[in-house]
């Protein structure tokens, strides 16, 4: 990106003053090199989301904001509830995609001599990759009520245990859900596939804490160096690329019919009081519920294959976070409180120290911000922050981005080479597919650290703990 | 399989390239067809989708399914073309190497012929979630017909 675009506010801020059709300013969080790296399709997008009617305060890029459709992956942007837009764009096609953590009661000690066995019994009980199916067959009622349910519907069939949910957002269960307002080929998409991890850039991960770098804040999380923990990255599956095809096209003709003027056609939206607006948050929030019981299935099935292994381990959630939605929330704009439609894409919500909505115990530190590495470099734990209510809507980064596309990496490692590669390391990935893991190869992302720093810098969250992998369960 | 990865920046492709392809973009990949006709070139983007997830000469005529799909403007036709058969491809766990394609004036009427996924063999790489508007085009370039968009992975 071309720097002399760019007005820069501080070391990691620089905003985009408001010209032509922009209603409020972009802004950018991220170092120089980051904002260097950033594709200039990134300031045309956050321009662009600027225009849109209702924008409040202003149009946000996250440090690792890469060009997506419509809004930047990375965007944030918060709509009056009268006067604005609700976007499919804005939130992404793998709605709810997200991040579910849990700490295992085990060290790196107890965990090295049975490492190659939890690999195994890992990979045979989570479905991954093109064409798994999970356990469950969901029947119209049933599936009503995964909809309208979420994780709470998972836990009361058995899938986890009480005390899961309130380490969810929405503790569990996104409200005002609108199963009706989905159609029968986004259910189809999801009759078998809960319980199953996806692939692409979807994970379950075994890592150990490698480093601590707030005491307080990872003692409160129940975090030490040579901790074992599970990362799980999945999202809702088939159902929420069905919803998020969907809503692209109707959307496209709502637009139109509602007079909003898009400079570009990704864009399409439609009014938040509006038929349409409503009939895709109820389709959006049945969405969120998916991706919410689908994390926890998959942790019941963890859960049984640690018991398998190490029956001394013992799984409980640190925290489970959502980086592709539109929520309601309350964020103080011109001094004074007020309701806003958060559109986060490819964003973690980080809600600073002292915010209502966080469990007791987490509250005094601030909300677990859970960022998603590759299979060989690091994941993070971060804090939000008191700043981040104020700068971003509460929000923060989501993980490291491509550093090149999938056909680059294609032809740049073999699969096998990058499994024994790491093996040499001492991370054991298991995976249906080479290809899937070629396109995947740590080296085809780029530097998470440097995207966490800068969201340290920037003061969007801060950092609590390092995990590097040691067990990888790939799509 | 013919593969050739263009650069982002979207620029046209030109008319004279294979019949599919795929292209970079960022985080997502792009699909490309070629074609005499319309239908021909809506048909080669059929495989340069399936390419995405595996490659279409490993797939073998097994079953076929028949897809049918409106729109008054090309461009969103593709882009309901391309996510019948994600729905397709995803809900009967198959993948499609070959497709037979006619467009008469709005209307397209298609059979896809392929096989249920078997992961040994076609090493499926990802799924594809969807079409998207983004570098979404169908032109008509000298005698060559293109139909091309960027597809979320």
């Amino acid at each position: 990106m071309d720097l002399s675009l760019l007005k820069r506010r501080s070391e990691f801020e620089w905003a985009i003053e408001p010209r032509g059709k922009m209603r409020v300013p972009g802004v950018l969080f991220a170092s120089e090199p980051l904002v260097r790296a950033m594709d200039h399709k990134v300031f045309e997008q956050v321009v662009n989301v600027a225009t849109l009617p209702g924008i409040r305060v202003a149009s946000l890029a996250m440090p690792d904001a890469h060009w997506g459709y419509g809004f930047a992956v990375g965007g944030v942007a918060a709509f009056d509830p009268d006067e604005g837009v609700v976007s499919a764009g804005g939130v992404g096609f793998d709605i709810s995609c997200g991040v579910r953590c849990l700490r295992t009661r085990l060290t790196r000690e107890d965990l090295e001599p049975r490492k190659k066995d939890l690999a195994e019994a890992l990979f045979r009980a989570i479905p991954a990759g093109v064409g798994s199916r999970g356990r469950i067959r969901l029947s119209g009622e049933e599936m009503d009520r995964m909809l309208r349910g979420g994780a709470r519907w998972a836990v009361e069939k058995g899938w986890g245990e009480r005390g899961d949910l309130e380490r969810v957002e929405e503790d569990g269960q996104m409200k005002e859900a609108r199963p009706e307002a989905v159609s029968e080929r986004a259910r189809a998409r999801m009759r078998d596939e809960v319980g199953t991890l996806g692939s692409g850039n979807h994970y379950l991960e075994v890592q150990e804490v490698a480093e601590v770098h707030d005491e307080p804040a990872a003692e409160a999380f129940g975090l030490r160096a040579g901790d074992v923990v599970v990362s799980i990255h999945c999202g809702s599956r088939g159902f929420g690329h069905q919803i998020g095809t969907e809503a692209l096209r109707e959307m496209l003709e709502a637009g139109r019919r509602h007079g909003i003027d898009l400079p570009d056609r990704e864009l399409a939206c439609a009014p938040v009081r509006s038929k349409e607006g409503e009939h895709y948050l109820g389709a959006m929030r049945s969405a969120i519920n998916v991706a919410l019981a689908n994390r926890q299935v998959l942790t019941h099935l963890s859960r049984e294959a640690f018991g398998s292994v190490l029956p001394q381990s013992d799984l409980t959630l640190l925290y489970d976070v959502s980086h592709n939605t539109c929520k309601v929330e309350t964020h103080e704009v011109d001094g004074r409180p007020c309701e806003v439609y958060v559109h986060r894409k490819g964003a973690t919500r980080a809600w600073g120290p002292g915010h209502p909505g966080l469990p007791g115990r987490l509250r005094p530190v601030g909300q677990p911000v859970l960022i998603g590495g590759t299979m060989g470099t690091s994941s993070w734990v971060l804090a939000g922050t008191e700043t981040g209510m104020r700068a971003s809507f509460g929000s923060a980064c989501h993980g490291a981005g491509r550093a090149m596309s999938r056909h680059q990496a294609l032809k740049q490692w073999n699969g096998k080479q990058v499994v024994e590669d790491l093996e040499r390391r001492g991370i054991l990935v298991r995976s249906p597919s080479l290809r899937g893991v070629a396109e995947e190869a740590p080296g085809a992302y780029k530097d998470v650290t440097a995207v966490v720093e800068a969201t340290e810098k920037a003061g969007l969250a801060r950092r609590v703990a390092k995990l590097l992998p040691v067990v990888t369960i790939k799509g | 399989m013919v593969r050739r990865v263009y650069s982002s920046s979207m620029a046209a492709a030109p008319s004279d390239g294979p019949p599919f392809e795929n292209f970079a973009h960022d985080a997502d990949i792009g699909v490309r067809g070629r074609g005499a006709t319309l239908a021909e070139a809506f048909a080669n983007a059929g495989r340069a989708l399936t390419a995405v997830v595996a490659d279409p000469a490993s797939v073998r005529e097994e079953l076929s399914v028949e897809i049918a799909c409106g729109s008054p403007d090309p461009e969103v036709l593709l882009f309901d073309w391309l996510n019948a058969l994600v729905f397709e491809m995803a809900t009967r766990r198959v993948l499609f190497g070959r497709y037979e394609v006619k467009v008469e004036g709005t209307t397209l009427v298609a059979r896809a012929f392929g096989e249920p996924v078997e992961v040994s063999r076609h090493q499926p790489a990802v799924e594809v979630k969807g079409a998207t508007w983004t570098g979404l085009r169908v032109a008509r370039e000298g005698g060559t017909w293109i139909a091309e968009c960027v597809v979320d992975v």
